[in-house]
């Protein structure tokens, strides 16, 4: 072997959805050459999967809204133990790279003076997500995707990553395939980011598709970068529930910023049972106050549906396990209601929640303008991820940096809808800038091809193998989504935890007996087999952070420890592979927050 | 359990044929679910694109009995299952393995557009105003997930293989919405005329059929061009009068 093709970039970016291309873009236009690796076409990435909207305080709907109140927020949301200077960043440069989107062709909603409209969404005080309909996310990509395509990227579409490649500490390029003919690549670089999304495959119930494999937390981990807050998993509120098909597809937050309730089987507005005592003064007290929040007056208060995500899903996992829940095993959640109060009601649903009406039409017979639908929680979001320098965005690897969702600090214990496109924005930008501006101090490294040769032979083993006697890459990954959907799921106990780091060493021996068929050309088999190290690597991860974590905070919930605790307010969970191999756990003090974002705090209650 | 047989076309540039899996149908499931099946018990090298599964990315467009069709929206009861339903690639593509095409000449043809150039900003703080009535024709053009399945029933390249001359009707409606963005000042009348080859599409409206946004196609983007392109060209008083106009700033209009 050591025959490789070897492409040379000064910038790397690994990933292509809204947090690589901004980083890709940003790094272009500092003049360097920047190759951009995507899973799948240029254009698919999980960023289009983005419903409701781009949280930024541009204060078009509402002028009392401004960084101050955003970072507020964020922080409450994230329950104190985000990293407190990306928070106060995002919140600050937000609003300049949502308009910075309608410089390069976005078409958000508009206000009726022709500004940005902002709309309201859970645990911001204010209208603050600009949007477009329920596809946001796609306007977004598309966005990004029609500039960056005139900004000199080469882009290497359907490839993936198998290992980053180092020269003493810092990292020099990356090592991988292409899915259409199988053949091993070299990628040299001098700085490489990392911007590859979640790790939702880990779960059976998940609202992402098939590339969040963890793969930018398991490269990153594996190059020396540490892990943080690998406990926090979002369980969005709202996947459908039927029929078993579609189990898991994200309904947006949307439906209920546009005035959805939530009800169970006896009709009740069981949200309003369970009002956090943080949240309580933000608040609407009855249904009448709620709807007249959303409709825009200013001198009402949210309704409880629209309280943070980890609280809603706690609420309907209770009402499903009271027997209170919808046929299906979900609950209610009804748009179809306003049209009691408003007169263009259907005509408003269609136009609001387009690509709702379409999703529940299509999939599930259902008319979201006549009926309610059934929803419950699905595997959304990991606020954990690869621990970087809040301004620059580089992990403790030097040259190696990381951006949206594969990286954290930002959301801390649970993240605000909306936060997730404006951070991909807002650190996408800052890793591409220096990203760029490591590569212009650095020389390129070396790079051994003959080296590689054995990780080539190891990801072409499974082929080796007899498939009847051996394993099938499918159900492998589908008896780890399980048994992490059941032992590290929403509710979540030591007993069960521990037993899921011996279910893990169990499935990672079945993985290295995968066999499979065919050959090396677009096999979607062998690509499920490479992913499988991935989801073992980041199942660990969160199993172990989970079992540390000793209370419940955000998104972790302990069956075991149902408080929250004083000590672990002050503490983020880091994992680290040690020197022999086996990953490390510790707890590391959150650093003193500056007193004039503790003063913002405290003005904001 | 009702079970139903798929006629899947298995094979790459060099040929193939169609083969039958028996799979299991459940209440719901849609084309994908199926696939997804006969990956994971039958083939697991049975090659096909997907991401969202839920109509948003434009990735698993394929054949469905002859029809251009995402799989993740095709549903199995809406189809004749007591026949074998049959699944092929896409035909105005080369074939790559199986269900999967090689589309870059769809990347290839965007990027040869001139992108996106907006005029100065209206405001002191650099934004724009855009009434709403103004955006919709645009929005509903840029709800587009670029799942190719238009390019794949369009005749001028499905039968006719003109790549070389014509864009296709996705990048017609993507010009269409460059060229109606309220805010953008560049000019693409000339090459639609000419290098993109708009006069090849004789408004036989397949491709506004098949669209799973249901973006009107064909009457709301290359009708609309079609005209610009004939003012344009073959009205030279009319010519005169828009290259003085456009001089002009045009303002924004109907905002409150």
């Amino acid at each position: 072997m050591s025959d490789y093709e070897t492409f040379t970039h000064d910038v790397l970016v690994i990933g292509a959805g809204g947090a690589g291309l901004r980083a890709a873009i940003e790094a272009s236009a500092a003049g360097v050459k920047v190759g951009m690796v995507c899973k799948s076409l240029l254009g698919k990435a999980h960023t289009v999967m983005a419903e409701g909207g781009i949280a930024a305080a541009l204060a078009n709907v509402d002028d009392r809204d401004n960084w101050q109140v955003h970072f507020a927020d964020t922080m409450r949301g994230g329950q104190y133990v985000n990293n407190w200077r990306m928070a106060e960043l995002h919140a600050r440069e937000a609003p300049a790279r949502v308009r910075e989107l309608e410089s390069w062709g976005a078409v958000f909603d508009r206000t009726k003076d022709g500004r940005i409209l902002q709309r309201n969404f859970g645990g911001h005080k204010y209208p603050r997500l600009a949007h477009v309909g329920d596809r946001t996310g796609l306007e977004m990509i598309r966005t990004l995707q029609d500039h960056g395509i005139h900004e000199g990227i080469d882009v290497h579409m359907e490839h993936t990553i198998l290992s980053l490649l180092k020269q003493g500490d810092r990292v020099v390029g990356a090592f991988g395939y292409d899915r259409e003919r199988g053949r091993f690549k070299i990628f040299r670089a001098k700085a490489i980011v990392l911007a590859t999304g979640g790790i939702g495959r880990a779960f059976k119930i998940t609202s992402n598709s098939w590339e969040y494999t963890g793969d930018g937390h398991s490269l990153g981990y594996h190059a020396g970068a540490e892990l943080i807050d690998m406990e926090f998993i979002q369980f969005h509120p709202t996947g459908m529930v039927w029929p078993p098909s579609v189990r898991g597809i994200l309904v947006t937050e949307g439906v209920r910023g546009e005035g959805g309730i939530l009800t169970n089987k006896e009709g009740s507005r069981f949200m309003f049972d369970d009002i956090p005592d943080n949240y309580r003064a933000q608040t609407a007290a009855d249904p009448e106050e709620g709807w007249r929040y959303c409709q825009g007056d200013k001198n009402a208060r949210r309704p409880p549906e629209l309280l943070t995500r980890d609280h809603v899903a706690r609420c309907i996992v209770r009402e499903i396990k009271a027997g209170r829940g919808s046929p299906h095993g979900g609950v209610f959640l009804d748009i179809a209601w306003i049209k009691s109060k408003l007169s263009n009601g259907e005509e408003y649903i269609k136009r609001k929640l387009p690509s709702m009406y379409h999703q529940f039409k299509q999939l599930a017979d259902i008319d979201i303008t006549e009926e309610p639908m059934e929803v419950g929680p699905t595997t959304h979001y990991v606020m954990g991820g690869i621990r970087v320098d809040a301004d620059t965005q580089m992990s403790r690897v030097p040259g190696l940096f990381a951006a949206g969702e594969c990286a954290a600090g930002i959301n801390g214990a649970n993240r605000l809808g909306g936060n997730s496109l404006s951070d991909l924005l807002v650190f996408g930008k800052r890793a591409g800038e220096f990203a760029a501006k490591f590569s212009l101090q650095n020389s390129l490294g070396e790079v051994h091809p003959d080296r590689l040769d054995e990780s080539a032979r190891q990801a072409l083993e499974p082929f080796a193998r007899d498939t009847r006697a051996g394993e099938g890459p499918y159900q492998v990954q589908k008896d780890l989504q399980e048994m992490m959907q059941d032992k590290v799921g929403i509710v979540r106990r030591e007993d069960e935890m521990r037993a899921a780091i011996e279910g893990l060493s169990e499935l990672a021996r079945r993985a290295g007996r995968v066999g499979l068929e065919g050959n090396r050309e677009f096999n979607p088999g062998w690509h499920t087999a490479l992913d499988l190290p991935n989801l073992l690597t980041v199942s660990e991860a969160v199993t172990r952070a989970a079992l540390e974590r000793q209370e419940s905070r955000g998104a972790q919930f302990r069956e075991d420890y149902p408080e929250k605790s004083a000590e672990f307010a002050k503490v983020n969970t880091v994992i680290w592979q040690g020197e022999d191999g086996r990953m490390q756990i510790r707890r590391d003090a959150i650093p003193e927050m500056r007193n004039d974002l503790k003063q913002v705090i405290e003005e904001m209650g | 359990m009702k079970t139903a047989v798929f006629k899947i076309w298995r094979g790459d540039a060099s040929g193939g044929a169609f083969r039958d899996y028996t799979a299991e149908v459940s209440e719901g499931m849609v084309v994908l679910d199926a696939i997804h099946d006969i990956q994971a018990m039958q083939a697991n090298d049975l090659a096909c694109r997907w991401n969202c599964k839920a109509g948003k990315c434009g990735s698993c467009s394929a054949e469905v009995n002859g029809m251009p069709k995402l799989l993740c929206m095709t549903r199995l009861n809406d189809l004749p299952l007591d026949k074998p339903i049959t699944i092929e690639p896409m035909k105005a593509f080369p074939r790559l393995k199986d269900l999967i095409t090689d589309v870059s000449w769809n990347f290839a043809v965007k990027k040869r557009i001139k992108p996106f150039k907006p005029r100065p900003p209206d405001a002191p703080d650099g934004t724009w105003r855009m009434a709403q009535e103004d955006v919709d024709r645009v929005q509903e053009f840029r709800k587009c997930i670029e799942c190719f399945l238009c390019q794949d029933v369009c005749h001028v390249l499905r039968d006719h293989h003109k790549h070389d001359q014509f864009i296709g009707p996705r990048f017609l409606v993507y010009a269409a919405a460059l060229e109606m963005h309220p805010l953008d000042t560049e000019d693409r009348i000339a090459e639609l005329r000419e290098a993109q080859g708009i006069g090849f599409c004789n408004i036989t409206k397949c491709c506004t059929k098949v669209c799973p946004e249901n973006i009107e196609i064909t009457d709301n983007a290359i009708i609309p061009l079609k005209e610009r392109v004939v003012d344009e060209f073959y009205d030279p008083l009319g010519w005169l009068w828009k290259k003085v106009r456009r001089r002009q700033e045009r303002p924004p209009a109907h905002i409150s």
